[in-house]
């Protein structure tokens, strides 16, 4: 049966964006809405918002970066033979100061660049990078995937995006009373004595606490939503790994989350209270601050990087139109990085701990190269003869293997301790985990917003523009973070507003890359709303794809299915199956080679 | 009998828990129940993850100060203690008869287990606001910089009533929110929503609420007992 007979047998089942009422009542079923797609639009819109508030944050980064700040001091004698002392501030482009500062004071400048930074790294480490892929794109996808018609607890679902809601509005509250200039991992004692007077990072502190607990709720429903909501016929190796990096994330999710919690609780008392928990002055330990914040922060490293692992599995074998190579492999990959992620987290206190610890998380780090190399190999034997069509998420996709590989490789030198000692703190730390978390989950989630946006919204984009604007990023990118592993290795601190002349060309070039990838995400953008308004309606399967989302509607039914699906094929067996309501027009594949093909 | 569809009764005048329905996207009663159990399980842990930082705390500081420790456990009223534990041990056997009562739909017994859970649960946090914390807040033995006390017995007690406080504080919030859902149970009940075929809020209540029991006799001794 063709698609369009189905769709005009149950045509009086609209899809989940179909209006039913005027525009409140529209808002406000949205609002209170149980469906996981219309969750995961919600999600997806608010992590957009915020990804581009913390764009913007970056980009002020670096245009002060463009030239160092000086403080000139000039001494002249004027017409009456006094000596007359001028001081000058040059090269400040920012400068905010608090009620009753002036702006000419050298301090209140680096004070607003460490805020400007603070802003840039929580809003995108909490609020962007850790719920983008599993609360927007896994909300949608997981229980499509699955065959179900939605997660195991819809309304649990429901609190999660209003606790998220909610912990974005503390954050969002201390950014608009001025920000903080903590740094994202608030490191005590500076937390607990910075702005003592002021309430912004108790809010800030707070706003990361219910962000977990939407993070916690979020994970056991899909860990739930996995183990009980299979559709019939699905065993737990028929399921696509896009499923299997979500699941492992989740693991992380809900075994980390709650000790940040009791961090960030005990953080809290410790600011309003001076319990001395972590205050040396009272008998506490703000070491044990450090070991408990990363034993968090380290695993959400790879809930971080898991989900876009996903993606790139899925990207990579439907548009190369391939069986994954090594499913198994991959799939255990995912638990394999789960269950290191939780033994090296003192591999960020190389300076605070003994010399023994030290050495045994260094060794312990290099653990995780293993999965991450096994999955990386499987990615590229998956290419290997495949029907590749280089579009927009296959680039995506190909950007993800290069740029985490450079963010994989370079995170070696860090954990080996003596290049660390050079390294530590300099800008090819923040070089590595751009090229990790920005290189690989960024783009990912980019990638995979391409993949499916014609699934999620029933639209197909401007082929040409979307990929303009991918070569753009992938560019852009490059040019700003390449050149910061020259200047960490060089000597150049990170969170310093200012540096010594040797380093202005080098930030000069990181700047203007930066101006290249944020003109690559407008136009993307641009194309993103340009379909949404004039796009062509988008078939049920426009790239040919086996796994589930691909035989629902574009977009999908409120209960997703017409039938409950029987699985009678793996995700990724294109060696067999035709793809459901698959037209070669809309997809046209390249030949594949002949066999023993010379290239 | 009333006429029944799938095990669930259709006729009106069938108590409300016979005509309870799973949600829709479940196939069945039992893949719901089951759902909800492991969804609980989960939260479980993050449960014991949150408290096991606590007791982590806990750990290294009696490494760094036994004496403090030793010296500020002294000042801890081991009767009350006993006593809390007591209430705390049978609340969690007669949430556990709630479940049977459910099960048997001995209707009057479930609302009396249930009511009996909920007052142990405020008895335990009158206890320790009334007799334990008040008292001792009132003498300066306090957490922190707010520690107030003429003689301590080494410098660094404070920290030992800053984890005794930290500890026992996140337990005492989680008796409350414990009995405030049993109190929502308890509501439930009263309009009929539970019995033989339909009790998973009572049941997953429950291993909340066993929870509480559990982590409060590791905190009992490691603070009360030990010297």
């Amino acid at each position: 049966m063709s698609h369009e007979a189905a769709h005009d047998a149950h045509h009086h089942e609209g899809s989940y964006l179909t209006r039913t009422g005027s525009f409140w009542t529209t808002v406000i079923q949205w609002g209170f809405t149980k469906d996981h797609k219309k969750l995961g639009v919600m999600y997806l819109t608010a992590v957009l918002i915020l990804f581009f508030v913390g764009g913007m944050a970056a980009l002020m980064v670096r245009a002060e970066l463009w030239s160092p700040v000086r403080q000139i001091t000039t001494t002249s004698v004027n017409d009456a033979g006094e000596t007359v002392t001028t001081t000058e501030i040059k090269g400040q482009m920012f400068n905010f100061p608090k009620a009753g500062e002036t702006a000419t004071s050298l301090n209140t400048g680096n004070e607003t660049y460490n805020r400007i930074f603070t802003l840039h790294g929580a809003v995108m480490v909490f609020m962007v990078i850790i719920p983008s892929i599993p609360a927007a794109l896994g909300n949608f996808f997981l229980p499509i995937m699955l065959g179900a018609k939605d997660v195991a607890f819809p309304r649990l679902n429901l609190l999660s995006w209003w606790i998220y809601v909610f912990g974005s509005i503390f954050a969002i509250a201390s950014v608009i009373a001025g920000g903080v200039d903590t740094g994202w991992t608030f490191y005590t004692p500076y937390s607990t004595t910075t702005d003592a007077d002021h309430w912004r990072v108790v809010f800030m502190i707070m706003g990361a606490f219910i962000l977990g607990f939407s993070s916690i709720l979020t994970g056991l429903n899909f860990i739930v939503t996995v183990h009980k909501l299979r559709a019939p016929g699905m065993g737990w190796f028929d399921m696509p790994l896009f499923v299997w990096a979500i699941y492992a994330t989740a693991i992380i999710q809900v075994l980390a989350t709650p000790v940040i919690g009791v961090t960030l609780l005990l953080l809290v008392l410790e600011r309003l209270f001076h319990i001395g928990i972590f205050d040396p002055r009272l008998g506490g330990d703000p070491v044990l601050f450090q070991h408990f914040f990363w034993f968090y922060s380290h695993p959400v490293v790879y809930v971080m990087i898991l989900p876009g692992m996903g993606i790139v599995s899925e990207l990579l074998a439907v548009h190369a139109h391939k069986r994954i190579f090594g499913y198994k492999a991959i799939a255990f990959a995912s638990l394999g990085i789960a269950g290191v992620s939780f033994i090296v987290w003192g591999h960020h206190l190389f300076a605070a701990e003994s010399e023994l610890a030290a050495t045994v998380f260094s060794a312990l780090t290099f653990l995780v190269a293993i999965p991450t190399a096994i999955k990386v190999f499987n990615w590229i034997a998956t290419l290997y003869k495949g029907s590749i069509v280089l579009n927009t998420p296959m680039f995506y996709a190909l950007a993800f293997l290069f740029l985490f590989s450079i963010g994989g490789l370079t995170g070696l030198p860090l954990a080996t301790l003596a290049t660390d000692m050079h390294l530590h703190d300099s800008y090819f730390v923040v070089a590595h985990f751009h090229y990790v978390m920005m290189g690989g989950t960024i783009i990912a989630f980019v990638g995979g917003i391409f993949h499916w946006w014609p699934k999620m919204f029933g639209r197909l984009y401007n082929e040409r523009w979307a990929l303009t604007g991918a070569v753009l990023v992938f560019i852009g990118f490059n040019v700003t973070f390449f050149t910061q592993f020259f200047l960490g290795t060089q000597g150049m601190p990170r969170r310093y507003a200012s540096y010594v002349d040797e380093f202005l060309t080098l930030h000069r070039i990181s700047t203007v890359g930066s101006w290249i990838l944020a003109l690559g995400f407008f136009i993307e953008a641009a194309v993103l709303i340009y379909s949404l308004v004039a796009g062509r309606k988008a078939p049920p399967n426009p790239w040919g794809g086996l796994t589930l989302e691909w035989e629902v509607e574009s977009p999908p039914i409120e209960h997703n299915f017409h039938h409950e699906p029987l699985i009678k094929h793996g995700p990724y067996d294109y060696d067999d199956v035709v793809p459901p309501h698959w037209d070669p027009k809309d997809y046209p594949l390249p030949e594949p080679l002949p066999t023993g093909a010379r290239h | 009998m009333s006429t029944e569809s799938h095990g669930i009764a259709t006729d009106a005048s069938a108590p409300l828990w016979s005509r309870l329905k799973h949600a829709h996207h479940f196939r069945s009663k039992e893949e719901e129940f089951d759902a909800c159990k492991i969804g609980m399980w989960l939260f479980l842990t993050t449960e014991v993850l949150l408290f096991s930082g606590l007791f982590c705390a806990y750990a290294i500081f009696r490494a760094m100060y036994p004496e403090a420790f030793r010296g500020g456990s002294h000042h801890l009223d081991w009767l009350w203690g006993s006593i809390n534990t007591g209430v705390l041990l049978i609340s969690s056997f007669t949430i556990a008869w709630s479940i049977r009562c459910a099960q048997m739909n001995q209707q009057a017994l479930l609302k009396f287990n249930l009511a009996f859970t909920a007052f142990c649960g405020l008895l335990f946090t009158g206890i320790k606001f009334g007799l334990e914390y008040g008292p001792k807040w009132a003498a300066g033995k306090r957490p922190g910089s707010l520690y107030d006390y003429p003689n301590p017995s080494t410098p660094n007690e404070p920290v030992w009533w800053s984890v005794y406080y930290a500890a026992t504080g996140t337990h005492l919030l989680h008796v409350l929110i414990g009995t405030a859902v049993i109190l929502i149970m308890l509501a439930r009940a009263q309009k009929g929503m539970y019995g033989p075929k339909h009790y998973t809020g009572i049941e997953i209540a429950g291993l909340y609420w066993h929870l509480v029991d559990l982590i409060w006799i590791f905190l009992f001794p490691l603070l009360y007992l030990i010297h």
